[in-house]
Formats: C-alpha cells, sequence, structure tokens
C-alpha cells in the first residue's frame, strides 16, 4: 500500500510549553487510522500542528511525498490534506449551500471530485436544509455538515478531530458508515478520538498518545485484544 | 412644510456619500479586523484626485469617468499599502493596524497638501445635472437626486457581492472565522488584500461624487472619519445594512439638528451614539461576538516586577532627569516637562486599555477635565497652585465616574467609540460654554506659584509629581487590584465565573486611570499658563494611543518609552521642517514595521531569546 502522510519526528509548542514530542504518525491510501488518548492528551495538537495552524512546530511531515511541515495552512489544505476541527466552527450566519460553498477546490487528478449534489446525497439529511443558516441546526447535522465541507475540496486524506464527540448514539452510526463509505471512494482518514467503541467500528490501525508522545501503534484488531494497554493509556 | 421636505432631502443624499464612506469602514474592519483610520484620507484622495481627473478630461464621459476613475486609482493605492505596510502586522496586537493607519493619514495629509495645495478647490459641475427638479415649489438640484438614487443603488450592489458570489460569501465567512477560511483552503492574505481595495474604493468613490456639491479641502478626512465611526458603530460593526440605516440616521440629524437644536448640533450625533450603545450594545444590527476578544490580543509574557537590569535603567534614567537642569536651557526643558506630562498621560491611558483592557479613544476628556479644573480653580476662586493641584484633578474624577460607568458595560471597539462620544460631549461643553470656559479662546493666565516660576523649579515639580504618579500606577499594577483588572481584561467568563463584580472593578480601574490624566493635565495648564479647548480635543486622544501602541501594549514601561520618543520625535521634526506630517507619520510607519510589539515589546522579545538560549545551552 502507497503511504500516504508519513509524520516524522514532529514538535510543537504553544506559547512557552512543548506539547508534542518526537510525535511520528502514518496512514495509507484508502486507511482508516486512529490518534486514540485522553482529554488533553495531544490528539487536537497534532492534527493542528499537520495543518499548520499551531504557532511553532518542526519535524517531517510528507504528504503525497511532499514536506509540508512549516507551509501555511492554505497551501497544505490546497494540495488534498482536509481537516475538520473538533468544535465544528461552521459559519453559524451562512446557510448549509454557502458553508459548502467556502469549501469548494478545485479538482484534483486521480481524487474523487465532490460536488454540493453529491454530498446531499451522501448527506440526505443536508439536503433537507440546504437554506437554513448554520446556526439553526443541531450539533449532529453540524457535525455532517462541517465534515460536507471539508469534501468539498476534494481532499485525499481527512483528519476528523473527534467526530463523534457529543453525538447520539444513532448519529454516531450514520458517523461510522460516512467514514466507511469515505474509504470506499479511497479516501485516506485520520480520526481522534477517546472513545474506543466507536474507533474499532471503522480503524484499520491505531496510534496511542500521551502527554505529547506516541505510546503505541498497532492494529485496531491488536489494540482491542491487549488489556495491559487499553487500561494504562485510555481507560478513565 | 416644503422647506421641511427639501431639507429632508438634502439629509438623504448626504447620507449616501456617508454611506459609501461607512461601509467600506464596516466591511474592512468586519474582515481584517483593522480599525482604519486612513479611511478618511482615502476619502479625500478621492475627492482631489477626482478633481484633478474632471479639470483635465472633458465632457460627460470624462466627468463620470473621471469619478470612477480616480476611485479606481485610490483602490489601487489601498491594495499597495494593504500589501507593503498591513499585511507585515496581521499578527501583532489589535489596534496596532490603527497606528499603522494614522501613519498613513499624516502621510497622506501633507502630500495633499504638496501635490494640490491649501486653498480649497470648487470642483467642476455635473454635466447635464447642473439644473435643479422643482419639487413642492422648491427648487432641488438634480445631482443631488442622483446621489439620492446612489446609496440604496450601492447598498444593492453591495448585497449582490456578498450573497451571490462566492469571493462574498467567502468574505461573509472571513467575518465569522477567520481560520476555518484558512483552515478550507483559502488564502487569507488575498481575501484580506481584495476586501481592503474594496473598502477603499468605496471611501474614494464617496469622496468623489462629493466634488460637484462641496469644495475639496485638506480637512475633509477628520470630518468624515469621526462622522463614519460614528455611522458604523450605530449600525453595528461589520453589517452593511446596518451603515445604511445609521447612514440615513445621522444624515438626517446633522440636517434637521442644526434646525432645531443650533447649540448642540455639533455633538447631536455622540448623543445618538451613546444612547443606542446604552440600549443596544453592539449597534442598532450588529451582534456580539461569539468570541468575545480583548484588545491584547494573547499576551504571551506575563508581567513581571522589574529584573535588576530593568532597576538599575530606571535608577539611570531617574538619575539622568534630575541632573537635566544642569546642563539643560531653558527650551530643552521645557520640551522635558512637556514629555514628562505626557508621559503620566500615556501611562495612565495604559492603565485603562493595558491594563484594565478598555481601550479609549477620548482619554484627552480627563487631561481636558483637569487642565480646565485648574483653570476654573484659578479664574473663580483664585487658590493657589498646592490647593488647586488637589483639587482640579477631581474635575477628571468626575467626569470618569460618569462616563466609566456606561463604558464599562461595553467592550472592544464599541467601548472605545463610547469613550471618543464622551470626549466629543465634554470638549463641545468647553467650546460653547464662552462665559465659563471662555469657549475658543480659552483661559489664559494661570501660572505657578511665585516659587515655582521658573523653568527649573516648574521641571523639578512637575518630575516629582510624575514620578510619584508612574510609581503609583506600577504598584497598582502589580497589586491584588490590578491581578484582578488584568484578570477581567483576560477572560471576562472566567472572572465572572469566581465571583469577581467585575464592572464594579474595572469602573474603578476607568476612574483610576481619568484622575491619573487629570493630574497630567493640571500640570499641563501650568506649563502653558492657558487652556484651551485642544486639550480636550480627539486629536490629543490619538496622540495619547500612539504613545501607548508605540512604545508597546503588551508591557508595562512602554507607554513611558512611548511618549519620550513620539514626543521628542514631533517636537524636533516640527521645529525643523514643514513637512513634519510626511516625516512624523513616515518615521510611526517605519517603526510599526520594525517593531510589531511595540519598541519595549521589541527589546523585551530581543533580550528574552538571548536569555532562553542561555538557558537552553546549560541544560
Amino acid at each position: 500500500m502507497k503511504s500516504k502522510l508519513d509524520v516524522h519526528s514532529l514538535n510543537s509548542y504553544y506559547g512557552g510549553a512543548h506539547i508534542l514530542t518526537d510525535v511520528h504518525l502514518k496512514a495509507h491510501e484508502s486507511e482508516v487510522v486512529a490518534l486514540l488518548g485522553r482529554n488533553g492528551a495531544g490528539k487536537s495538537t497534532t492534527f493542528a500542528s499537520l495543518v499548520g495552524l499551531v504557532e511553532k512546530c518542526s519535524g517531517s511531515v510528507i504528504f503525497n511525498d511532499e514536506e509540508i511541515c512549516g507551509k501555511p495552512t492554505h497551501e497544505i489544505v490546497r494540495l488534498g490534506l482536509g481537516y475538520v476541527p473538533e468544535d465544528r466552527r461552521i459559519f453559524t450566519d451562512l446557510t448549509v449551500e454557502e458553508n459548502l460553498l467556502v469549501g469548494k477546490q478545485p479538482a484534483r487528478d486521480g481524487v474523487r471530485e465532490w460536488t454540493t449534489e453529491m454530498l446531499f446525497e451522501f448527506f440526505p439529511n443536508l439536503a433537507e436544509m440546504r437554506n437554513r443558516p448554520g446556526g439553526q441546526m443541531s450539533g449532529g447535522e453540524q457535525q455532517m455538515l462541517t465534515i460536507a465541507r471539508t469534501l468539498m475540496g476534494n481532499p485525499s486524506l481527512v483528519l476528523l478531530d473527534e467526530p463523534s464527540e457529543g453525538l447520539s448514539p444513532k448519529i454516531v452510526e450514520e458517523m461510522a458508515s460516512a467514514i466507511l463509505e469515505m474509504k470506499k471512494y479511497g479516501l485516506s482518514v485520520i480520526i481522534s478520538e477517546q472513545n474506543l467503541h466507536f474507533a474499532k467500528l471503522i480503524s484499520d490501525r491505531a496510534y496511542i498518545i500521551e502527554k505529547g508522545v506516541i505510546r503505541y501503534e498497532g492494529t485496531m484488531t491488536e489494540l482491542a485484544q491487549n488489556d495491559e494497554v487499553k487500561n494504562a493509556y485510555l481507560a478513565v | 412644510m416644503d422647506f421641511i421636505f427639501i431639507q429632508f432631502l438634502n439629509g438623504l443624499s448626504s447620507a449616501s456619500s456617508l454611506f459609501l464612506v461607512a461601509s467600506g469602514l464596516s466591511i474592512i474592519f468586519g474582515v481584517t479586523r483593522i480599525t482604519n483610520f486612513a479611511h478618511g484620507a482615502f476619502y479625500m484622495m478621492g475627492a482631489y484626485v477626482a478633481y484633478t481627473l474632471t479639470e483635465s478630461w472633458m465632457g460627460a464621459l470624462g466627468f463620470w469617468g473621471g469619478l470612477i476613475a480616480a476611485a479606481v486609482a485610490v483602490a489601487i493605492l489601498g491594495a499597495l499599502i494593504e500589501i507593503v505596510l498591513l499585511r507585515r502586522i496581521y499578527n501583532s496586537p489589535e489596534l496596532f493596524q490603527l497606528l499603522a493607519t494614522f501613519g498613513v493619514t499624516l502621510v497622506i495629509q501633507d502630500l495633499v497638501i504638496q501635490i494640490w495645495g491649501v486653498d480649497d478647490l470648487l470642483g467642476r459641475r455635473a454635466p447635464g445635472m447642473k439644473g435643479a427638479v422643482e419639487i413642492f415649489g422648491q427648487a432641488f438640484p438634480t445631482y443631488e437626486l442622483m446621489l439620492i438614487v446612489l446609496g440604496p443603488l450601492c447598498l444593492g450592489a453591495l448585497w449582490l457581492l456578498f450573497n451571490k458570489t462566492r469571493w462574498g460569501v467567502l468574505v461573509r465567512a472571513a467575518t465569522q472565522d477567520r481560520m476555518m477560511v484558512s483552515a478550507l483552503g483559502v488564502n487569507q492574505a488575498w481575501l484580506f488584500t481584495g476586501v481592503f481595495t474594496l473598502g477603499v474604493f468605496l471611501a474614494a468613490l464617496g469622496g468623489a461624487v462629493q466634488i460637484p456639491r462641496d469644495a475639496v479641502h485638506n480637512a475633509m478626512d477628520l470630518q468624515i472619519i469621526v462622522e463614519a465611526f460614528v455611522v458604523v458603530v450605530i449600525g453595528g460593526f461589520g453589517n452593511v445594512l446596518g451603515a445604511f440605516l445609521a447612514s440615513f440616521i445621522i444624515a438626517e440629524l446633522n440636517a434637521f439638528g442644526i434646525l432645531l437644536f443650533p447649540k448642540i448640533s455639533m455633538i447631536l450625533m455622540f448623543l445618538v451614539m451613546a444612547v443606542v450603545l446604552v440600549i443596544r450594545p453592539y449597534g442598532l444590527l450588529g451582534k456580539a461576538e461569539a468570541h468575545p476578544r480583548t484588545a491584547l490580543g494573547s499576551v504571551i509574557r506575563p508581567w513581571a516586577p522589574l529584573s535588576k537590569l530593568g532597576k538599575n535603567w530606571v535608577l539611570a534614567l531617574g538619575l539622568a532627569l534630575v541632573f537635566l537642569p544642569m546642563f539643560a536651557g531653558d527650551f530643552l526643558l521645557n520640551v522635558s516637562t512637556e514629555i514628562l506630562i505626557f508621559a503620566l498621560f500615556a501611562a495612565s491611558l495604559h492603565l485603562m486599555m493595558g491594563v484594565g483592557g478598555m481601550v479609549s479613544f477620548g482619554h484627552a476628556a480627563y487631561f481636558g477635565l483637569g487642565a480646565y479644573g485648574t483653570a476654573l480653580l484659578v479664574k473663580f476662586l483664585g487658590l493657589s497652585m498646592g490647593a488647586t493641584m488637589v483639587l482640579a484633578p477631581f474635575l477628571a474624577v468626575a467626569g470618569a465616574i460618569i462616563f466609566g460607568w456606561f463604558c464599562v458595560r461595553l467592550s472592544g471597539v464599541y467601548l472605545a467609540m463610547l469613550t471618543l462620544a464622551f470626549a466629543q460631549i465634554s470638549w463641545s461643553v468647553i467650546f460653547q460654554w464662552d462665559d465659563v470656559t471662555g469657549g475658543d479662546n480659552g483661559l489664559l493666565g494661570i501660572w505657578p506659584d511665585a516659587w515655582a516660576a521658573d523653568q527649573t523649579s516648574f521641571y523639578y515639580v512637575t518630575l516629582a509629581i510624575v514620578g510619584i504618579s508612574v510609581y503609583a500606577i506600577r504598584r497598582i499594577v502589580f497589586s491584588p487590584f490590578g491581578y484582578t483588572l488584568r484578570g477581567c481584561r483576560d477572560s471576562l467568563l472566567r472572572a465572572d465565573a469566581i465571583g469577581i463584580d467585575r464592572l464594579r472593578i474595572q469602573w474603578f480601574g476607568f476612574v483610576l486611570a481619568g484622575s491619573f490624566a487629570g493630574v497630567g493635565g493640571v500640570l499641563f495648564a501650568y506649563l502653558k499658563g492657558s487652556v484651551f479647548p485642544d486639550y480636550i480635543s480627539i486629536p490629543l486622544s490619538v496622540d495619547g494611543l500612539v504613545m501607548v501602541l508605540l512604545g508597546g501594549i503588551q508591557t508595562v514601561a512602554g507607554p513611558i518609552v512611548g511618549a519620550g520618543v513620539f514626543k521628542a520625535l514631533s517636537t524636533f521634526i516640527i521645529s525643523h521642517t514643514e513637512f513634519w506630517k510626511i516625516i512624523l507619520g513616515s518615521f510611526i510607519i517605519v517603526l510599526v514595521v520594525a517593531f510589531p510589539q511595540g519598541i519595549v515589546g521589541f527589546f523585551l522579545e530581543h533580550f528574552s531569546k538571548k536569555k532562553d538560549s542561555i538557558e537552553e545551552g546549560k541544560s
């Protein structure tokens, strides 16, 4: 399998604090990878560092055979690395369709090209509220919209920061099938999760991060059977 | 009745160009968060360039083409300024961009005089619109009618732009969440340039369409910028429809105010703004921001009491100041006294905006009240200098108590604009209350007592009072009250959550800052021997802002250094050249680019970097 994203010795700082220490991470084509860890372990910072949203970071981030560490955010995203932040950040004053329009980017070679209509088929809920302002949607609907908005940029890899957080079980199920569907289309997906149950449903491989350091990596099946690791890093 | 209707139409036509200017200002602020002080200067440039073009291009096409071409030319200039200057400082503390645009304003003001001279210029009348239409038996100029239509037309065009084009949707998205827009692959830099250019285009167009109505002159910028700010605040920042409504209100207010309340016509719009803000703290159509921002951005380096090195610097500066009269002549002493007074003024403003997080655009109010308190006590009660110095600041305190009560209920630019409104109201009272304040002529003959009358003695009096006051401000910053005040600045929510009565804390901080400014005003009245309405005017408030920002708002020592540098520079430049505005403006621009954290901020950064690397080396 071809490597999509290859992260080596990534270090990040916030103000004077050293948040990530020598983080490494890999994702292949059409693979779902889970980045697991407790609250405050450094999951969101890892994602933010990958798309160039932290003040200071160093190391190597190879995306599609290209070094992207240090590039400005919009350039990284335009190379096909989609990012869905944890707090969703819907444009509340904009309608659903306008939110999607903001995410629109030109088609990219070898990557599925999304249109508004395709996404409305993909997330039927959204189709019914095209003209509703983002601020008047439920949490689940907003989460769908934020993923759809990122897909409008025709990414080949998507970073999903805690996609199941705060959602009802039924919506979580829909979310899981949407992610598997994306994988089917050839996208790579990296999700960050505290919730092992959700990650288990969809991920091929997993990393565990704690205090900014990667403590474990392996296939999801291995991790599911490894009670020692689960208790050490994930149990509350 | 007929007359009233015509007056109403006059108001409408003024509303149009006011709307053009204000909507541009509003859009720029909404997306880039730049408080564009140069907006009035672009408006003025638009008028001047349009004048030149319409004079040289013939015919109707030449006239209308000239207006459009002028707006386009100025917009290109605006784009260049954004790319070359503003782009470098988007990451500086908010308001630092205000300083940069202030520098640009100074440069443009002088350039305009160099290119077009100081005389008023009367532009060409619009071809085909020289006549008048009869409305209710009264003649009403055709051109004015055209302007009335222009406003709604532009509103419609802007609505289409923002709702029906992808670029417009991006702009609206960026108004809400800039970071997310770039996380979706949009290049913010060009979006900002585009928005800034559009805003400048609107301002310049607003200026260009004025030329058949009014003489073009070099004070157009200040007049319009204040009005435009008021409009934007009343309408709600970033809201174009709000700007439209507010332009209508303000223009009609101006049209009828002069008839109904001639005495207070000058401050009517400030009164209305104050009322609107008290009832709706975010303007008529504005919304509370989801993430309230402090004026400072994040303070990364917590303030600490002076290090040994810092103490040595202060000691050296103190000694130098004490021994200064031994080798300085009267002129230098006079200038130094003035710099000391402004250092106190800047330090008090910093207490309000740097420590308290309440940006003031009208800090001169308290300075001026202190000065007028002095003059009134001396003139009407004949008090000695000692008694006056104790009592006079209380006029400033009283002002700060009343104004502050309203102001602390707002935040951000709205708060800043309310402080400006109160300052203008105070100015207007002083300017128009001839019997007591002497109006425009001021009050003369306020001299220190005999023992302090010579330059050296008064210098020492000033040095002592300023020294004690600045020390007191510093103690306040590092007192429990100072911590609480800074806590309210950094996070209102958390301050609320731990039971801090933030309104009272901020109110008290506001009053403290006002009283120190008042002390400065007292000293200034004695130094000059007279008081004038200038002491309470907008330019003085702006000077204060420039000093604080130039020195570095994120540092405690910044305002003192900023006041010294700014005042010394301007005094030196003014006494050496008539092009002082160009030179001072360029200086400010260079300083802004060279020291994006302010002068003191730059040196702290520089020193601490060295320190960090030493520590790293050890470990």
